[in-house]
């Protein structure tokens, strides 16, 4: 591209009316460039307005622990994944049908992941020598023919960013900022997607800003108009809207489903929610949610440390509130002392861990699964803990009911996982029926007669939840071991035991209390794929193509990690082969294999990022001896 | 701490309706008996209702204080009390709430902890119990244990510097230090009944003996014989004047204090007076810096200043939410966003 041409807004209704359509069924874009270039807002816009158009969208943001890596780099790749779909999807698919990449960078890191043939748009305007070298490439691959196999499309958008921005009179900066729109403007053309979402939401977003305001909204125009105008495509694309259960949807993310999961807990509890929580990726998001439901009663503390949330959440449930309390993998570390106080003093706190690449400081913001046995025996002491798993952005919102109503019935802490990955990807999620949410209303003990705080409902073995403000229920816990009868201090042998047995009891009973688990596919099959957490989409969406075409596989997805449902043993001895992908290196494998003694057989992925469909797809036919693998995108 | 709003019972408080059917077991002589018996003996006279009570502990030897008061009580982790007690107070805000730490528990395994709330003035009472020595471990030195000190763990002197609460407590922004000893009983019930009252967190040092692994450690200042030429007791408004004769007084020689004899050509008006309401912090740290044997050691409110409360701002917060955008339910709350329909 050698010269730049002003967009012509004349010519576009005519052009826009005789370009060539072609209907696909699901499409995947990815978004790449510095992690400032606004990569995840650019991506964010394109999936709302397809998600308005009726798709099912599912997305998944990928970016570097540093704010502003140094630019240009290769460490300093920010990317947006999104599929959109005229049928239902569960995760995105493996490869790419559109890459945007705006820099050499984010060339370099990503065209692995592009389908041959695919549509690769480049910023031109970056990819000077200077540009070139921070990326390592030591000759300019839009000239050297490497990007033969791609319908490569030049844009010099920076230039025709500024172009289109210059009677706002913004600096060179401020205006070379608005390129992603830019971008966004030409894949909503490619795509045949209205502007007019974003125009909105541009509006509302800097209407203190007028001038920014009025740029971004020109540099979407131009991208747009100047698609149209240049004929940079042969045809454009239409994703029909997706047929999905009737009724309000809207879309939301991970993080945000927990947040709101945790309004919605206090609402149906009748109890004010205090949340409690350090900042760390990738959970700081629920803090800052939730400290905007300040209207709902919620009270939020950014604490001074791991240590402090954890404990402020206990103090906060010994005070009769809905306590939680969220954190990321060394958090968790750091608040397992407190988690076994809880466990002791049988108090009802809900623990949010969004898991992610570990040990120590580890991969911050990328997912993995390698918590579970943590949540599970990360403490000193038989301190069992009730541990749970949301499978999807929009499940996380069902899990964190979940929690609570296990929390406050057996009196208990519980540990919700989730993980970088559902944290921050989105999907469209069918808004609840209010009625169908857990009665979560709570009695708090008031009966002076014979009371003592370890008395215990005899069925759940839960003990009495008296608060502070009582009269004549004055009583004192603590972390000492208490006497099984009246809840004083007690060292006697004899009793520890007996106290031991009862708390393992009280938690392992929670099982009675949980619905059978269900199979995905034949009840009696020759290999049945065990999954738990967000590993579910790409698994779903493998199992459901191989039972399509016939293979002898079922799936069976656990959202109670502690304790299992009671029907799980049995569904396991129906099946010859267990197969566990894990994004760890066989916790799960190795908890079914110790329960139930079966041989569980590990996959495991430890690369900060999902499995795709193909590694399981092609997994489960080599176990099943059979033909019919498909070769991913990229080398994994 | 600010008297709860709720209609007392008809029948008054005693003493005895504090105490707990827990066998103390603190070792005989030990110092905290004495702290005790005056808490049990001043909450009576608050008027609090007994049910709004809660003491909050950490771990070690004071921090077994809850189990022997007849109120709510969490015996919580080592260092962690403010923060349990945080999460408590800001759950429950009209709830009276009490700290009970030591020097090891409060300054330091639970450092950052006490050093948090203090910043943020949770409306609290601490009584840091200050021995200088970890009791319950069985003796080894703590944070205000004296350079040099020879103990199990430092049988050839400890290497590290003490650290002084109080001036401790002031950096960290606190709105209420004083100090006490566990055996003056007037003093102490006169600064607790003062922390309850004040709003804000009211940060106590008790100078308490372990008659066990560091016996007469304060002797030195305590001590009878020699108190009353030891201690600066604080009040209000009066000059710094100490003795046994009420004959020794300290001024300022240009920004330092100096101990000066009165009568032979000093007189009280150049001494420095006490303001414990200053908003200027300049005096409470002279005094906060005062030490045996250079100085004698200043007891009663070394500090008293309003400031707003942690959890009545995040109340504020609510109120001022809710007027603006009234009262949440469920069904905006879940439609929150761009919501569509298919």
């Amino acid at each position: 591209m050698s010269s730049v041409k002003a967009p012509s807004k004349a010519k576009s209704v005519s052009a826009q009316a005789n370009f060539p359509k072609t209907e696909l069924e699901k499409a995947t874009i990815r978004f790449a460039g510095d992690s400032g270039d606004g990569m995840q807002l650019t991506g964010t816009q394109f999936s709302t307005t397809s998600v308005m158009a009726g798709n099912d969208v599912i997305t998944f943001p990928d970016f570097p622990a540093e704010i502003r890596a140094p630019a240009g780099t290769l460490a300093g790749v920010s990317g947006f994944d999104l599929s959109i779909s005229s049928s239902e999807i569960y995760t995105t698919a493996d490869c790419l049908g559109v890459l945007v990449a705006m820099n050499p960078a984010a060339l370099k890191a990503n065209l692995i992941d592009l389908e041959k043939g695919g549509i690769l748009i480049v910023n031109s305007d970056s990819f000077a020598k200077n540009d070139l070298l921070k990326a390592e490439y030591s000759e300019n691959p839009l000239e050297s023919g490497e990007l033969s196999d791609y319908r490569v499309v030049q844009i010099p958008i920076t230039k025709l960013t500024l172009k289109a921005v210059e009677e706002t009179g913004l600096s060179f900066r401020d205006g070379a900022r608005c390129k992603n729109f830019f971008a966004l403007g030409v894949v909503k053309w490619l795509f045949v997607r209205s502007l007019e979402q974003t125009q909105v939401w541009i509006k509302d977003k800097f209407k203190n800003k007028p001038g920014i305001a009025k740029a971004n909204e020109l540099a979407l125009q131009a991208g747009y108009n100047y698609a149209i105008t240049i004929e940079l495509f042969q045809e454009r694309y239409h994703v029909s809207p997706a047929v999905l259960p009737s009724g309000e949807y809207r879309q939301i993310t991970g993080n945000q489903a927990l947040a709101l999961g945790c309004v919605a807990a206090s609402l149906r509890s009748g109890l004010s929610l205090l949340y409690s929580s350090y900042p760390i990726t990738p959970a700081s998001d629920i803090l800052h949610d939730l400290a905007h439901y300040k209207n709902y009663g919620v009270k939020t503390i950014q604490a001074e440390d791991e240590i402090a949330a954890m404990s402020s959440t206990i103090g906060s449930a010994f005070g009769g509130v809905l306590a939680v309390t969220g954190t990321s993998g060394p958090g968790l570390d750091l608040k397992s002392e407190a988690l076994g106080y809880a466990v002791m003093t049988e108090l009802p706190v809900v623990v949010l861990n969004v898991q992610r690449g570990g040990p120590s400081t580890g991969l911050p913001t990328k997912a993995e699964q390698t918590d579970l046995l943590s949540a599970l025996y990360g403490r000193h002491g038989e301190s069992p803990v009730p541990v749970l798993a949301a499978a999807t952005p929009g499940d996380c919102f069902f899990m964190v009911l979940e929690a609570f109503r296990i929390a406050l019935k057996y009196m208990t802490p519980v540990i919700v996982l989730s993980d970088g990955g559902l944290a921050n990807a989105s999907e469209p999620w069918k808004i609840p029926d209010e009625d169908e949410l857990p009665d979560l209303t709570q009695n708090f003990h008031t009966d002076p007669e014979n009371f003592s705080a370890y008395n215990r409902n005899q069925k759940t073995l839960a003990r009495n939840w008296a608060i502070p403000g009582t009269a004549g229920l004055e009583h004192r816990i603590g972390g000492l071991e208490k006497d099984f009868d009246t809840g004083e201090i007690n060292y006697d042998p004899e009793n520890h035991e007996k106290m031991v047995l009862l708390r393992d009891e009280k938690i392992r009973g929670i099982a009675k209390d949980l619905p059978p688990l269900e199979i995905i596919g034949e009840e009696t099959n020759e290999l049945l794929v065990v999954t738990w957490g967000s590993v579910f989409g790409p698994a779903f969406s493998a199992i459901k193509s191989l039972q399509a075409e016939g293979h002898q596989v079922s799936m069976l997805h656990l959202r109670h990690l502690y304790p299992f449902q009671e029907n799980l043993g049995k569904i396991l001895g129906n099946f010859n082969k267990v197969l566990v992908p894990e994004m760890n290196l066989g916790q799960l494998s190795r908890m079914l294999r110790a329960e139930f003694l079966v041989d569980a057989i590990p996959f495991s992925k430890l690369q900060g990022r999902p499995f795709l469909i193909s590694e399981i797809r092609n997994q489960v036919l080599e176990l099943l001896g059979e033909s019919g693998a498909s070769s991913p995108c990229r080398d994994v | 701490m600010n008297i709860p709003v709720k209609p007392l019972s008809s029948v008054a408080l005693t003493k005895a309706d504090f105490v707990s059917k827990q066998t103390v077991r603190w070792c005989p002589g030990c110092g905290d008996y004495s702290i005790l018996a005056n808490i049990q003996k001043v909450l009576p006279e608050l008027n609090i209702p007994k049910e709004d009570i809660v003491f909050v502990s950490g771990i070690g030897c004071s921090s077994r204080f809850p189990y022997y008061m007849d109120t709510y009580g969490m015996h919580t982790l080592h260092g962690r009390a403010p923060a349990f007690a945080t999460g408590l107070k800001v759950a429950r805000p009209e709830l009276s709430v009490w700290i009970v730490t030591g020097d090891g528990d409060g300054l330091s395994i639970g450092g950052n902890q006490l050093l948090h709330m203090l910043r943020r003035n949770l409306d609290v009472n601490v009584l840091l119990f200050n021995n200088r020595i970890y009791g319950l471990t069985k003796g080894q030195y703590s944070p205000t244990s004296e350079q040099g000190k020879v103990t199990k763990s430092t049988p050839f002197g400890s290497p590290d510097m003490p650290l002084n609460p109080m001036l401790f407590a002031l950096s960290a922004g606190a709105t209420f230090i004083a100090r006490t000893f566990d055996v003056d009983t007037k003093g102490m019930q006169e600064i607790f009944k003062e922390a309850a009252k004040h709003k804000g967190t009211s940060f106590v040092e008790i100078y308490q003996n372990c008659n066990i692994f560091n016996d007469g450690t304060f002797a030195a200042v305590k001590d009878r014989s020699v108190r009353e030429d030891r201690i600066l007791r604080l009040k209000h408004g009066e000059p710094f004047v100490f003795g046994k004769e009420q004959n020794k007084g300290i001024r300022l020689n240009g920004l330092k204090p100096e101990i000066v004899e009165l009568g032979s050509g000093v007189n009280e008006n150049e001494l420095l007076k006490h303001d414990q309401f200053s908003s200027d912090s300049t005096l409470a740290n002279l005094l906060s810096g005062f030490d045996y044997p250079e100085f004698p050691v200043p007891m009663g409110i070394l500090r008293q200043v309003e400031n707003s409360t942690y959890e009545e701002k995040i109340e504020q917060q609510i109120k001022t939410q809710i007027e603006l955008k009234g009262v949440g339910n469920l069904t905006n709350l879940l439609r929150g966003g761009q919501v569509w329909t298919n």
